[in-house]
Parts: C-alpha cells; sequence; structure tokens
C-alpha cells in the first residue's frame, strides 16, 4: 500500500518542481523543446532512483557526520554512468543538454530526496520515491517546454501544431522566455491552491 | 590585443553578455534564495566569488595534472565536486579561525555553495574547449572563475535591491514570493539580451 503512495506523491502532491521549488536550473535552461525537456527528465530520473537505492542500502554502515560527502559520490558515480551513456548512444541530445547533464550532482532534488528519504526508508520504499520523484520532475519540465515550444516555434516534439501562418513569438525560447514562462505556471498554481 | 584588452572582453562577457545567472542559467537557487535582503546578498556574493577563484584554479590544475595525464577525464565530474566540497569546507575553517567577523556574516552561505552550480559549472567550462577549439590555460581559467563570480554578485544585488522595494508594492498574493520573483528574472534577462549587440 504505502509502495503506491510514495509512488504517486512526487507527481502532483510534492511535485518536486512546482511545490517543493527544487531543480530550477535545468527546469530554466532545458525547456527549449520538448524533446530536451524528456531527455533531461529520464537522465535525471534514473540518477534519482539509482542514487535512492543505493544510498538507502548503505544508509546502516555510513557514518553519520560524513554522510553528504558519501551521497555526493554516490550520486557523481551514477551522473557519470549517463553522461557516458548518453555521449555513446544519443550524442545529439548529449550535446543538446550539454553542460547540464554532469551538474545534476548538484541538483538539488537529488541530494534532497538522499537527505530527507533515502536514508530513512527502506530499498523498496526509496526506489518508488525516485520513480514518482523522476516522474514529476519529467512531468513539470515536459510542461514548461510545451508551452515554451508551442510559443516560440509552433511545434511540438517536433510536430507542427500551429499553422504554418503562425509568427512564432521567438522570446518564448530564448532565456528570459524561460523565466517569464515559469513565474506565471507558479502564479497560476499558487491560484489554485488559494482556491482549494 | 594587450593582456588587458583581453581581460576587458572577458570581463564584459562575464559580467553582460553571458551572464551566468541569465543567459546560462546557472546558480538560480541563490539567486532566487538569498535575494530578499541586500546584506545577505551581499554576503552570498563575497562568498561565492572568492569560492568560484579558488575551485577555478584548483579543478584547473587538478585535471591537467591528475585527470588528463593520466587518462582519467571520465572521473572528471567526481573529482570537481570532491574538490570543491573540500575547499568550501576548508575555506569555512580557516575564515572561521582567522576572521570570526567575516565568518558570522558569511557563515551560513558557505555549505550552501557545494550545490551551487556556477561552481561547478565554471569548473567545467574551463576545461571545456572554447568553440574555437582552443582552451584557457591556468591565468584565464582563474580570471574566469572570478569574473564569472563577479557577474552573479552584480544580478544578485541587482535582484536584492529591486526585491526589496517590490516588498512595499501591494501584489496579488498569488504572485508573491518565486512567481513575482521569477518574473523580474525574465525582465532582468531581457534587460541585459540588449548587451548581446556589443561587438568587441
Amino acid at each position: 500500500m504505502s509502495f503506491f503512495k510514495e509512488l504517486t506523491k512526487g507527481i502532483i502532491k510534492e511535485n518536486p518542481t512546482f511545490v517543493i521549488v527544487l531543480g530550477m536550473c535545468p527546469t530554466l535552461a532545458t525547456t527549449t523543446s520538448v524533446k530536451n525537456a524528456i531527455g533531461m527528465g529520464i537522465a535525471a530520473t534514473f540518477v534519482l532512483i539509482c542514487s535512492n537505492i543505493m544510498i538507502s542500502l548503505i544508509k546502516n554502515i555510513t557514518p553519520d557526520k560524513i554522510r553528504i560527502p558519501v551521497y555526493v559520490v554516490v550520486i557523481a558515480a551514477f551522473v557519470s554512468v549517463v553522461d557516458m551513456a548518453m555521449a555513446a548512444y544519443i550524442p545529439d541530445l548529449h550535446k543538446n543538454l550539454g553542460l547540464f547533464i554532469p551538474l545534476i550532482v548538484v541538483n538539488c532534488i537529488i541530494l534532497g530526496r538522499a537527505e530527507a528519504f533515502a536514508n530513512k526508508n527502506n530499498v523498496l520504499n526509496s526506489m518508488a520515491d525516485g520513480i514518482g520523484m523522476g516522474l514529476g520532475f519529467t512531468l513539470s519540465l515536459s510542461v514548461v517546454a510545451t508551452i515554451r515550444e508551442l510559443l516560440g516555434n509552433g511545434t511540438w516534439l517536433g510536430m507542427r501544431i500551429l499553422p504554418q501562418s503562425y509568427n512564432p513569438m521567438l522570446i518564448a525560447i530564448l532565456a528570459p522566455g524561460a523565466f517569464f514562462t515559469l513565474g506565471f505556471l507558479m502564479a497560476a498554481i499558487n491560484m489554485l491552491k488559494e482556491k482549494r | 590585443m594587450g593582456f588587458f584588452g583581453q581581460l576587458f572582453v572577458m570581463a564584459v562577457s562575464a559580467i553582460f553578455i553571458q551572464n551566468f545567472v541569465l543567459a546560462k542559467f546557472l546558480g538560480l537557487c541563490p539567486y532566487l534564495g538569498v535575494s530578499k535582503k541586500l546584506d545577505s546578498a551581499f554576503g552570498m556574493g563575497m562568498a561565492v566569488i572568492f569560492v568560484m577563484t579558488v575551485a577555478s584554479a584548483f579543478t584547473f590544475l587538478i585535471d591537467k595534472y591528475l585527470l588528463v595525464a593520466n587518462g582519467l577525464e571520465y572521473l572528471r565530474t567526481l573529482a570537481f565536486i570532491l574538490t570543491i566540497a573540500a575547499l568550501v569546507q576548508f575555506v569555512e575553517m580557516v575564515i572561521q579561525k582567522n576572521a570570526p567577523a567575516l565568518y558570522k556574516s558569511l557563515g551560513v552561505y558557505l555549505p550552501l555553495i557545494t550545490t551551487n552550480c556556477a561552481v561547478l559549472g565554471v569548473a567545467i567550462l574551463n576545461v571545456t574547449p572554447l568553440p574555437d577549439g582552443s582552451t584557457y590555460n591556468f591565468l584565464w581559467a582563474t580570471l574566469n572563475g572570478f569574473l564569472s563570480g563577479v557577474g552573479f554578485t552584480f544580478v544578485l544585488l541587482a535582484m536584492a535591491g529591486i526585491r526589496e522595494r517590490l516588498e512595499l508594492v501591494d501584489m496579488p498574493k498569488s504572485m508573491r514570493g518565486f512567481a513575482s520573483g521569477l518574473i523580474l528574472a525574465g525582465t532582468m534577462a531581457l534587460a541585459f539580451y540588449g548587451f548581446m549587440g556589443l561587438k568587441i
């Protein structure tokens, strides 16, 4: 029962981006297109699941004082795996995401879940938490990217949605557009929360 | 172009044209989190400049003489984040011992810097080949770290100044906090886009 609770809480109720407000840098930088957003989301999800499992496994033998460096090493190891795998199999996406793949190491979501969840719970629940949080992160990245790609390019995942005559709002896929999109989304979510 | 000419170009580029926060999206957590008060923004900015400069120097040397020399480039992420974490811890201890007054004002921000992606970002960018294929040498890598830190502090202080005044504005409740901060950042990014036209 609790497995499913841990699995689903990350998607809406405790969504890492919109509700807990962690991991802002990739949310803004990699959402220029839906493809990049999904790539980033899956890479982060993989690291999140693996590091949650690993940290939950070693939680009893990790001395409390040096736990943060230990977590960072675990996370960095999995990030290197993702980095090399992506460079080998999907070089295009790897090139687009560039710097932000190694920067998954310092993504607060992953370290945050290690500290707040994985070092207190068993392996199965930690895995569920990792999957849920990862999916929530991927989902919110895709939402931001959908708005930006649709407005800035008239396409979704490369498919043309708006008619050819649509004049693209270039600003949406430039840096300022990222801030505006996320800012207005946050305001909308706050408004919904107030009404409830 | 002489040394100072090159330095000037790098400074303008790091602070205005390719600003770490507004153009490269690095270091957003402290930018949005520690920009509510001017004093704390100043403390955070100074700590970041210091750590970015020292981290650039150390990671550059480690990369060149330890990783590349032994064919261990794939350990870069791991080696860099450990270097930065150790460095931040070390800086914290030194400041605590030798400058208690400074420690009091910077203290709480120092541990946060380990997870500031601007620091790891500049360390990785310093060892990545530039578009024209060349790489930085030790001096330029360190200077790049310093100037990028200055660029970060510059926008952090500007943001804090604006937000201090916005405290008094009657805003809809849903726009308060992160939402207005992000829209403000967007407006700043838009203003900084003007610098892209500079030909240097």
